[in-house]
């Protein structure tokens, strides 16, 4: 098990010019990222739908690698996207998922089965055609050239340790620091998609 | 006024309102009916099929399609849209996402008299949720879908169109 932000500190040397979709991992990444135009740090629009947004994103902009952080309550939530996303097999789409058995923004319950599932095994049920599974950092920084110097759609599932909040939504501190249109504005911008 | 329509909606005026519109993707769970409209739309060139397995999924694929800008429409029954509800306030709403949502709607009958609760809590759910819709029986309504991509895109919100017909009567 490891630490969310130190998984995304080794990633971003391979980042390359993907865009990324950090999920519930952008209060990590945006301290992390050197390119925010390519950066949609959504927060969580509603949950269960990060994996059919960046699904969506990666048909939009076939010749762009998309890097979607997702997280194991999101994944359950909307489980059926691993079919859309296999029947289409975008080769560009690298879902990496992040599993830290609990609904870490409610108070850290766990979700349904948490120790007992394979997310890899899912999804390659589903139909991804490559997918892996890491426990240790060392083991996943390895393997990150071969896994995205390869086409898509591949699945990573990741154990990571929980980040629990338990405040009230109200007394947390906010991480974003541009609105979600405003994120969608500049990226658009930055790839010079019309309005 | 007499309980069965007699002019339907041909799956061939939604396909050219689609391509009219610039419509690239349709992101859908199937209806009651619209094999019909799902043959054409195969056989169309110009569009992306995007099959989903609950109709949430579709509020999201359709915002990351837009956010890369691509022209999606929904197209769903109206079950299935009370089932996105929380997909359609954070992905679509959220986002300012300009998107049409075609509706399939199921038990709907123009007497008045509704038995299928799906259609008894269609217009509820979208005055609830403050979303314009507009309602097509017949080819000769076929300007509305028009008229709600136009408005979809200008409010950067999500515009339904209601299906009365579901493309070939099933209004019993």
């Amino acid at each position: 098990m490891f630490h969310t932000a130190d998984m995304l500190k080794a990633f971003n040397p391979y980042r390359g010019d993907a865009i990324v979709v950090p999920g519930r991992g952008g209060r990590h990444w945006i301290k992390i990222s050197d390119q925010p135009g390519l950066d949609l740090p959504l927060g969580d629009p509603a949950m269960g739908g990060h994996a059919a947004f960046a699904f969506g994103l990666a048909l939009a902009l076939p010749h762009r690698k998309v890097v979607l952080f997702d997280s194991e309550g999101d994944v359950q939530m909307g489980l059926g996207i691993l079919l859309t996303v296999a029947e289409h097999k975008p080769e560009n789409f690298y879902h990496f998922m992040l599993d830290n058995e609990c609904y870490a923004t409610t108070g850290g319950q766990p979700v349904p089965n948490a120790k007992n599932i394979a997310y890899d095994l899912l999804a390659r049920g589903a139909g991804y055609p490559r997918v892996f599974a890491f426990d240790e950092l060392a083991a996943l920084t390895a393997a990150l050239p071969a896994i995205l110097g390869q086409p898509g759609p591949v699945f990573v599932a990741m154990k990571v340790h929980a980040d629990v909040e338990n405040k009230p939504i109200t007394q947390r501190t906010k991480w974003q620091t541009r609105t979600r249109v405003q994120v969608i504005a500049d990226f658009r911008k930055h790839l010079g998609i019309a309005a | 006024m007499n309980d069965a329509s007699p002019a339907h909606l041909s799956p061939e005026v939604i396909l050219q309102q689609l391509k009219q519109h610039g419509v690239t993707h349709v992101v859908w769970l199937p209806d009651s009916e619209t094999n019909w409209l799902y043959l054409l739309m195969q056989a169309e060139p110009a569009l992306t099929l995007v099959a989903v397995p609950r109709e949430g999924l579709a509020c999201s694929v359709a915002a990351g399609l837009v956010t890369g800008g691509k022209v999606p429409v929904i197209l769903i029954q109206n079950t299935g849209l009370m089932e996105s509800g929380d997909s359609i306030r954070g992905w679509l709403f959220g986002l300012d996402i300009p998107v049409v949502i075609m509706v399939g709607l199921r038990g709907w009958t123009r007497h008045g008299v509704t038995q299928d609760t799906a259609a008894v809590y269609t217009e509820p759910f979208l005055n609830a949720f403050r979303i314009n819709y507009y309602l097509v029986e017949s080819d000769a309504d076929a300007q509305r879908i028009s008229v709600a991509f136009d408005e979809a895109k200008r409010t950067k919100r999500p515009v339904a169109v209601l299906v009365g017909d579901e493309y070939h009567g099933f209004n019993g």
